[in-house]
């Protein structure tokens, strides 16, 4: 049974913000104290290199950390252990997509299919990329509340040749709306086009299952789904991991090399892999994992939605607040208050202890749908609560410029 | 010290009624950008100078009430003055901004950001359009 006081004594953020209304989980989340306890056990109890010693800890460590991958693989079901490559996060996986497997495979014509709500990490590598191989990145065309239109998007396969690459964004991080990835890798397998996913804002949130959607590469961070920092998930299909180039080059990644300059690469996910890795990271993210399975992927979707959904409903009845993205259920709430800059009244709200981002939200190219260059984004996860809701509710609601101002002097 | 409500007077109304807000196209102007590392506020300023007097400054984009008002003071007290003096007016806005001893009489309106320093995640904002103007000053003492 889910409930919500119980888990946010698993967060030791609450009790040392006594007050404190955390509404920016989409940029990072809070971390449960199993997961801080994880990463101190390894660095006080087993803190030694990955496959490279001959040592009891060195081999416990190393299986710890091969056991992730399955952990992973069972989390989002992928069909093997070997598509699960390990990364510095979803920026990091979504480079790798771009420059590991578009450079090679992009020639001089062709197309990448993409939108205007994706994160930078989304399409700057695309756009680099394109640059490099003479091939061009176009966009799909959206709904006006910049939901997804399958048939605008299939009709893009009909009107632009040699599209080979669909790169989305499973949830916009700014939109927050959850859009049909299923039917957008069914379409474009039709057409001969692989389908990149940036997993990074549905995989922390609704069960992600990649063999159900057959995407041909999801990336995510673990940060955002409780996890440590500076680690995240490359997931590829495996062929497609095994026909692409590696970006880093060093120890852990090759078979043997010669003095010549041949070099022979393990195979995927290890040959992607050079350099000790963020190993705390990875063993965290599996206790991450575990303590988000231990709850349920569908109860925190479910518990999310309704709160998004509550959060929503009150906050369109305020006659001063501008809503972008009133019907989307997945934790982001996308507004301003009219007639004052985004900042002011993010600022303001720090002053009342409610931590929001204001700004373009790395995602400056969504100005051409909402048609406004700065919002503001709360964003929510499965340990924040109605009271909260309510308290940021009143507190916007009674939202002046002379308060915001005020909020500085 | 000013009053709370003066202060907030004299940011309100640089902020709803910017003097110095306009695009200059003249290639008399020398202008720089500057855009905040949090990646809101976008601001353009423009400077023309003549026998090392800034005749005219002005300023362009987008930015919040502290970002517009701060510049838009600071355009108002560099205008007709050396660039040396110039210079000396925004050091000691900067003085007031880190906490330190600074001349008031200097900063005229500039004092209703004299509480700044207290809200750290705001200082960017209170100094991106000051340093444009600093970076075309350094520009023409070159």
């Amino acid at each position: 049974m889910f409930n919500v006081d119980e888990i946010r004594k698993d967060f030791p953020m609450f009790a040392s913000n006594p007050g404190l209304v955390y509404f920016d989980s989409s940029a990072t989340s809070f971390k449960p104290q199993c997961v801080i306890d994880k990463v101190t056990e390894y660095y006080s109890r087993y803190n030694c290199n990955i496959h490279r010693g001959d040592y009891d800890i060195s081999y416990k460590v190393s299986k710890e950390y091969d056991d992730t991958r399955e952990t992973v693989r069972h989390f989002i079901n992928a069909n093997s252990y070997k598509e699960i490559v390990f990364t510095n996060g979803a920026s990091s996986s979504l480079n790798t997509v771009a420059y590991g497997y578009g450079m090679k495979n992009l020639k001089e014509g062709d197309v990448v299919l993409s939108t205007y709500v994706e994160h930078a990490s989304s399409i700057l590598p695309w756009f680099e990329v394109c640059k490099k191989t003479g091939s061009r990145v176009e966009y799909i065309p959206l709904n006006d509340d910049a939901t997804f239109n399958l048939e605008k998007y299939e009709e893009c396969f009909k009107t632009i040749e040699n599209i080979k690459i669909v790169a989305v964004a499973h949830v916009s991080n700014v939109m927050g709306y959850i859009y049909p990835v299923k039917e957008i890798c069914e379409i474009a397998h039709k057409y001969g086009a692989i389908v990149t996913v940036d997993g990074a804002q549905s995989v922390p949130h609704v069960k992600v299952d990649v063999k159900n959607l057959d995407c041909d590469f999801l990336s995510f961070s673990s940060h955002k789904m409780c996890g440590p920092a500076g680690v995240g998930v490359l997931y590829g299909k495996y062929e497609l991991l095994q026909n692409m180039d590696t970006l880093l080059l060093g120890g852990g990644s090759n078979a043997r090399f010669d003095s010549c300059g041949n070099i022979l690469l393990k195979n995927a996910p290890d040959k992607f892999e050079s350099g000790t890795p963020c190993i705390e990271g990875v063993l965290g993210l599996k206790k991450a994992i575990e303590y988000l399975e231990s709850i349920g992927m569908d109860e925190i979707d479910k518990y999310v939605a309704d709160l998004t959904e509550y959060a929503m409903n009150k906050l369109s009845k305020l006659d001063n607040v501008e809503l972008y993205n009133p019907t989307s259920r997945n934790g982001i709430i996308t507004f301003n208050v009219k007639n004052i800059f985004s900042q002011d009244v993010s600022s303001y709200l720090n002053s009342r202890n409610i931590a929001v981002r204001s700004g373009n939200h790395c995602a400056k190219i969504l100005l051409n749908i909402i048609k406004v260059s700065e919002t503001i984004r709360a964003s929510l996860y499965f340990y924040n609560t109605k009271k909260e809701i309510d308290y940021f509710v009143d507190i916007i609601k009674d939202t002046t410029i002379e308060k915001c101002v005020d909020a500085i002097l | 010290m000013m009053d709370k409500e003066y202060k907030r007077e004299i940011m309100l109304d640089h902020y709803n009624n910017p003097n110095n807000k306009m695009e200059i196209n003249d290639p008399e102007y020398k202008s720089v950008h500057n855009a905040s590392e949090s990646c809101i506020d976008d601001i353009t300023v423009y400077m023309l100078v003549k026998d090392d007097i800034i005749k005219d400054v002005k300023f362009s984009g987008v930015g919040c009430t502290i970002c517009t008002a701060s510049t838009d003071i600071m355009c108002d007290l560099v205008t007709d003055k050396s660039l040396d003096e110039a210079k000396d007016i925004i050091n000691e806005y900067y003085n007031m901004i880190d906490e330190k001893p600074y001349d008031e009489d200097t900063l005229e309106e500039a004092n209703a950001f004299d509480t700044l320093y207290q809200q750290a995640n705001r200082i960017k904002c209170g100094t991106i359009g000051i340093h444009a103007i600093e970076d075309l000053i350094n520009e023409y003492r070159k």
